[in-house]
């Protein structure tokens, strides 16, 4: 019994000794919270610089930004380029000249950076260098023919308004010459139609000059019903083959 | 005694020189006649030309042709079985082809052949069934290098008389000169029948084909045999027209000059067998025709700028305008007879119409017919009085139409039968070259003069513009 009373005394003592001991171990917070505390020193503003290498460019041609930062959380470059890491580069190809802006923000604050990138756009490439399959599809595409009435060499409307197509393209292209053919149909005897044949050819052609169009840049030859465009004996078919028709010179 | 269905037209002036000419030129009767038929039946009103009428008319009413036999030519030896059988077959077809003859049934001849005037049973041949008033005989023999033709006609009612006509032929005894010979005795018999105007058997008619794959000139026997090509220009040769003196063709062509295409008049030797020189001209330059003397031709040129009747000298040069019009003027045929007149056609009214002028370019005068409508291709006759030309009317089609120059009496040659275009006269004034379309293509065809004995002469390809040689 007595024994048991020892142990519980002892007991007891290194409980009152584990609590008087873990109370002096923290002396110091509690010292300042009794002195004046000085301010927390300001977090530090960011930096940010960019670059574009090369600052000139032709149309077309790219040019590479690069930039770097300090203290910033967070970088936007503009216009076009979006959220970017502290550092790094891109290439980018304005069509135009441009200032590209970096915006960093950090705790500290706010920074930004611009970088011109200079466009120079080159001049066209001159008309008489167009290479030769491009004016022909032109030729196709724009020279229109004129169409003629049965036994008739008289321009008429709709042939009027073909030859000022005509007329636009070949103001546009000094350098065109033209033959100008003249078809009829199949009616008629081929004595008369080689006639009527060159009164087309020769009617197209005053014509465009009296669109301004140069007489020497144009030649005439009548085929008569000699190179139909169309062998059917009608008259959608006919119509087709009374016209004056284009072809370039060689 | 043919008869024949035929279109009427009312002639416009009614009075009649027919009577005089029918008389003096004896190569017409059986075309005259026909249209003094036509004035005898048709003296109407102008009114009534809107009356699309048939009517009736004779070929020969009244004139009674020489019945001919043409026995088989005897061949002397076995070599000349088969030339001597093509001899007879083609003075046959020459003779019955001359539209002045009526040639004997064959299958009524005697079954005796004379080969020579010795042997000839005159009663035998005059007497029915062969009822012949004429008779051509003949023999053959062909050596290794030639041949000989013996060759007569007589007049089997005059036993007493000597032969009309007797000749040797000796040459070649290939299938081309048989030919020639027998053209050549069917045009002696039959210059003999009409009074000494020539036959046109051994005449030849130039065309365009398109059968070696371009438009070239081709030459032909008047009855469609030897058909040659006579110009490889592999461009487009076009309106061929013979000289007078038939060794020369003007026609229309294409060369280039450098970068320079156009229609220009070109003209071939059929001497030389080349092309002669011929001056080029500014624009389009076609449809050339001699002068009936060989010293000029007359073209249709846009050399000054509209297309106008030019004449030229023969070789080309010294071009002078003769029609000033704002329309087209083309298609020249002369007067053959006097060489002062010419026919040509121009669209100054509005479509393509008959006119004629002087040689000079004076006294342009048009050509009024009953009704519009399309006039192309104007021919005129050998003996100066008739003009012949291609004519749609009004909802019909292209056909062929004869017009005496004198009342302007009408006679309708074709009908329902295709295009019919290009007429161009025989030098006997009793034939027709021209085209049609009748068997779907275009074709060379002939025909007399009063619209019968029609006769396709080309096959092959696409063939036109036939120009019927003037000897």
């Amino acid at each position: 019994m007595r024994i048991r009373s020892v142990a519980r005394v002892v007991l007891y003592g290194v409980i009152a000794l584990a609590i008087v001991g873990v109370g002096c171990k923290h002396p110091a917070p509690v010292t300042p919270a009794v002195a004046p505390a000085p301010p927390p020193p300001p977090p530090p503003q960011p930096t940010v610089t960019l670059q574009a290498t090369p600052a000139n460019v032709q149309r077309g041609q790219a040019t590479t930004l690069r930039w770097s930062s300090t203290n910033a959380t967070s970088l936007t470059l503009a216009p076009g380029v979006g959220n970017v890491s502290p550092e790094g580069n891109t290439s980018v190809t304005p069509t135009d000249s441009v200032t590209y802006t970096i915006s960093a923000t950090g705790p500290g604050g706010s920074a930004s950076a611009t970088a011109r990138v200079t466009v120079t756009v080159p001049p066209p490439p001159p008309v008489a260098v167009a290479p030769a399959p491009s004016l022909e599809e032109l030729f196709a595409k724009e020279v229109k023919d004129a169409y003629f009435d049965f036994d008739k060499a008289d321009i008429r409307p709709d042939a009027r308004s073909a030859l000022a197509e005509t007329a636009g393209f070949l103001k546009s292209y000094p350098q065109v010459k033209v033959m100008i053919e003249g078809h009829c149909d199949e009616r008629g005897s081929t004595e008369y139609n080689l006639a009527l044949g060159d009164r087309r050819a020769q009617a197209t052609k005053d014509f465009l000059v009296s669109l301004g169009v140069a007489s020497d840049r144009m030649q005439t030859v009548s085929y008569g019903k000699e190179r139909p465009f169309c062998n059917e004996h009608v008259e959608d078919c006919w119509q087709q083959n009374r016209r004056g028709h284009f072809l370039m010179a060689k | 005694m043919r008869a024949i269905v035929r279109k009427g037209v009312v002639p416009l002036s009614p009075q009649v020189r027919l009577g005089r000419t029918a008389r003096n030129d004896s190569a017409l009767p059986v075309r005259l006649l026909m249209l003094l038929t036509v004035f005898a039946l048709l003296c109407l009103t102008e009114t009534a030309t809107q009356a699309q009428d048939w009517f009736r008319t004779g070929t020969g009413l009244g004139v009674s042709k020489p019945k001919v036999a043409v026995a088989d030519f005897v061949s002397r030896n076995t070599s000349s079985a088969s030339m001597a059988s093509l001899f007879s077959d083609v003075v046959r077809n020459d003779l019955d082809y001359s539209g002045i003859v009526d040639l004997a049934s064959k299958s009524f001849y005697p079954t005796q052949v004379p080969s020579v005037p010795m042997e000839l049973n005159y009663q035998a041949w005059s007497d029915p069934p062969a009822s012949a008033q004429f008779l051509a005989f003949g023999n053959l023999s062909v050596t290794d290098t030639s041949g000989e033709i013996q060759a007569w006609f007589n007049d089997v009612h005059n036993p007493t008389a000597p032969p009309v006509v007797g000749r040797v032929y000796r040459g070649d005894s290939n299938e081309e000169q048989t030919r020639r010979y027998a053209h050549q005795f069917a045009d002696e018999i039959i210059a003999r029948l009409s009074g000494g105007l020539p036959g046109v058997a051994a005449t030849q008619i130039a065309f365009v084909s398109t059968r070696s794959g371009n438009k070239e000139i081709w030459t032909m026997d008047y009855d469609g045999e030897n058909q040659h090509e006579l110009t490889s220009l592999h461009s487009i040769a076009l309106t061929p027209r013979w000289s007078p003196d038939a060794d020369r063709i003007a026609f229309t062509c294409y060369p280039t000059a450098g970068s320079i295409l156009s229609a220009q008049i070109c003209v071939y030797s059929t001497v030389s067998s080349r092309l002669l020189n011929w001056p080029r001209y500014r624009g389009t330059n076609s449809s050339p025709a001699w002068s009936p003397d060989g010293t000029k031709v007359m073209f249709m040129s846009s050399m000054l700028g509209n297309p106008e009747l030019f004449i030229a000298e023969a070789d080309g040069s010294h071009p002078r305008r003769l029609t000033h019009s704002t329309g087209a003027d083309t298609s020249a045929s002369w007067n053959p007879k006097t060489g002062q007149q010419v026919a040509f056609v121009s669209d100054r009214g509005g479509t393509p119409q008959l006119y004629t002028m002087d040689a000079d370019g004076s006294e342009v005068q048009k050509v009024e017919l009953p009704d519009m409508g399309y006039v192309i291709d104007p021919s005129w006759s050998p003996n100066g009085q008739l003009l012949a030309f291609s004519w749609r009317r009004p909802n019909g089609n292209y056909d062929l139409y004869i017009m005496d120059i004198a009342s302007h009496a009408l006679v309708e040659l074709t009908r329902d039968a295709g295009r019919n275009e290009r007429p161009s006269w025989a030098p006997d004034g009793r034939h027709i070259v021209f085209e049609s379309t009748r068997t779907g293509t275009r074709q060379i065809w002939t025909m007399l003069a009063d619209g019968t004995a029609v006769k396709q002469l080309t096959t092959q390809g696409q063939n036109e513009s036939p120009n019927w040689a003037p000897k």
